[in-house]
């Protein structure tokens, strides 16, 4: 689980500092909406993507700005790597009428329309099925735009599960599966109550190509990422990306972690993607320690910023409680049967 | 005016709006080569092609996501779901995606879906093929929805469902493809929360939707033998209801009864009580009546399934009851 150095040497230095830079920033961020929710400013569910960094930043990192993102609720870092303003996430985080979703959605419904980013779906595998649709219109409208439908382990035994990968395997869809495999679902290894733990070939079933991908190494995800992208677009149909990741904290602010051992944990942490990502940048001569230094504290400075907009945000009005219940129509105010007036 | 069986009003309804539109799509069970298991679609494949008439796989949960995820993308879907029974495998997917998308990401994207799909029972069909939920339905915020009980209505409904921004269930009565009307050719669109007056009277208010309006309407006509002047009222639209023309019409009767063929405990009928008690409590000259479905999973024996269903007579009954 070492980053290659052989990778590193065909990526710039921007890019590279990019990856480290998003990294750190969902690091920092999850630990700060850890720490606010401590204090009382988050409610709710919460559910930190810490641990998991390398998944999300090395698959968004390849994506074009007219693809779409749908994904579970652990998406506060993928929203993040996806280049949603981190103050409008903290403010939904805070419920706050400056949030991406003005407060309405909460901590498992981040969503950014000019983004594409289409949300945090909080049933699990639920919004499968929506990555599914949104890829047929893709090609019902002759783009060449992906749909990338980021699902947990805990996804594969739902209904929805198999029943995305049949529609879009039969169909051809322009979809790209990202199974996040933290061999937890909340806190029942996956192992207990899976009959085949080899997540990727359920997918081969459905003569969806597929592979695993080490998701400790931003690197690695980055360039299966690139070539399964390369097959979609060619219209070649859905691709499966099964990233082997390890969540480093509780499934939710909630969990006692009971089911896991510390030895476990600590293991893991043994390969924290961040850690091995900028000791792979140093090694290669690409960063010095003083540079990586200089991202941490600009983090620093960005999280801190969010934290404070989300604090001094106000609430949405209660007045605007009914608001956005139904989107307007054209024939809202049609009064009788008939034609339409020209 | 041409005449016209509801099956045939819904396809013209399908056909204007897809010619009208490109981005139109129909997909669903056997929706392709086998027309529609009700015949609705007869015809569209050979006419649209296979890329906008759509057939699925047995998956509603699937298809009727896919339905959503297209919508948020620029399509405008019509899912057609084969029965309202297998609507349930698909609740997740209209309830926690479609009704919620819009409001949950703070009003960013729309879901222009209709989701179509064939209710009620009286074809012998048994326990698991012949549910009465659309109150299920319009208890959701976020949805709309539509039960027309004609052609006309079938066509200028479905029409309005197809030009919407949000998610319209769309709930046809099972029994009811065959039945033949006059519908307006061409452009026609019916309101959403107008209810028709399909009989003007003074006496008593009948209210029904779907396929309950057949029995709401005998009544009416019976009672007109015996002197009473019932009003029938066809909700068209549950959700957005039309309270203005309930009121308005029982604030002129002083009398009203519910006819619906769901199961009475909880059903929409109640509702439509509890409004009129709340908002025309002083104009009324008796308690608000419900005639409904008796509380049995539908049985397959015929006069069985038709004793645990509303009939005119039994209308009549409860009209009988409030003088």
């Amino acid at each position: 689980m070492v980053v290659s150095e052989r990778s590193l040497a065909s990526i710039s230095k921007e890019e590279l500092g990019k990856l480290l830079y998003q990294m750190i920033l969902i690091r920092r961020f999850e630990e700060k909406a850890a720490e606010m929710y401590a204090r009382g400013k988050i409610r709710g569910f919460l559910h930190l993507y810490i641990g998991q960094e390398a998944v999300g930043v090395g698959v968004i990192s390849r994506l074009r700005a007219d693809d779409y993102i749908y994904s579970h609720y652990r998406e506060h870092g993928q929203a993040i790597a996806r280049g949603l303003d981190p103050k409008a996430i903290m403010a939904e985080l805070f419920g706050k009428a400056t949030g991406v979703s003005r407060g309405l959605g909460g901590s498992m419904h981040i969503f950014d329309i000019s983004k594409r980013f289409m949300g945090g779906y909080a049933i699990v595998a639920g919004h499968m099925p929506l990555a599914c649709g949104t890829a047929l219109a893709q090609k019902h409208l002759g783009t060449d735009a992906v749909t990338v439908s980021i699902l947990g382990d805990g996804a594969v035994n739902e209904g929805a599960f198999h029943e995305a990968l049949n529609l879009a395997a039969v169909w051809k869809l322009p979809v790209l599966f990202l199974c996040e495999n933290n061999f937890y679902g909340m806190g029942t290894a996956m192992s207990r109550v899976s009959a085949s733990t080899d997540i990727y070939k359920r997918a081969e079933a459905y003569g969806i190509r597929s592979e695993q991908v080490d998701g400790m190494d931003v690197i690695e995800v980055a360039k299966k990422t690139e070539q399964a992208l390369q097959l979609i677009r060619r219209g070649e149909g859905p691709y499966f990306l099964e990233a082997i990741t390890y969540r480093f904290r509780g499934h939710s602010m909630a969990d006692p972690e009971l089911y896991r051992d510390k030895s476990e944990v600590d293991h893991w942490r043994q390969n924290d993607p961040i850690k091995t990502f900028s000791d792979a940048l140093i090694q290669g001569g690409m960063f010095n320690q003083g540079e990586i230094e200089v991202v941490w504290k600009k983090v620093e400075e960005e999280v801190e910023e969010a934290a404070r907009f989300a604090d001094e945000s106000p609430f949405p009005d209660v007045s605007t409680l009914t608001n956005h219940m139904y989107a307007p129509s054209p024939l809202d105010n049609l009064q009788t049967e008939g034609p339409l007036d020209a | 005016m041409p005449e016209m069986l509801i099956r045939e009003a819904l396809r013209e309804a399908i056909r204007e709006e897809m010619l009208a539109n490109e981005r139109v799509i129909l997909m669903g069970e056997d929706v392709g080569p086998y027309g529609g298991a009700y015949g609705v679609s007869k015809g569209l494949l050979e006419e649209f092609g296979p890329d906008r008439i759509i057939d699925t796989p047995i998956s509603e949960l699937g298809f009727v996501g896919a339905g959503i995820g297209a919508a948020m993308a620029g399509l405008r879907p019509i899912v057609e779901i084969m029965t309202i029974n297998f609507s349930f495998l698909a609740l997740d997917q209209i309830i926690n995606s479609a009704s919620k998308i819009h409001y949950m990401f703070g009003g960013q994207v729309s879901v222009p879906v209709v989701i179509r799909m064939a209710s009620g029972a009286r074809l012998s069909v048994g326990a698991q093929h012949s549910h009465s939920i659309e109150g299920w339905f319009a208890h959701v915020p976020g949805l709309k929805v539509a039960v027309p009980s004609n052609p006309a209505d079938s066509k200028g409904l479905l029409k309005t469902a197809m030009r919407d921004e949000n998610p319209v269930i769309f709930i046809e009565n099972t029994a009811s493809y065959g039945m033949k009307g006059e519908v307006p050719e061409g452009e026609y669109y019916v309101p959403f929360g107008k209810a028709r007056i399909a009989r003007q009277g003074k006496d008593v208010t009948i209210i029904g939707y779907s396929g309950s309006v057949i029995e709401a309407t005998k009544a009416g006509e019976l009672l007109a033998q015996e002197d009473i002047d019932a009003e029938v009222i066809d909700l068209r639209t549950l959700r957005p209801l039309d309270k203005e023309a309930i009121l308005e019409s029982v604030k002129k009767t002083g009398r009203c009864v519910v006819v619906e063929h769901a199961w009475r405990f909880g059903g929409f009928g109640a509702e439509i009580a509890a409004i009129i008690q709340e908002e025309a409590f002083d104009y009324l000259d008796a308690p608000v009546g419900r005639v409904a479905g008796v509380e049995v999973p539908m049985p397959y024996s015929m006069p069985l399934e038709v004793a645990a269903l509303p009939t005119g007579e039994q209308v009549v009954e409860a009209v009988r009851a409030l003088f």
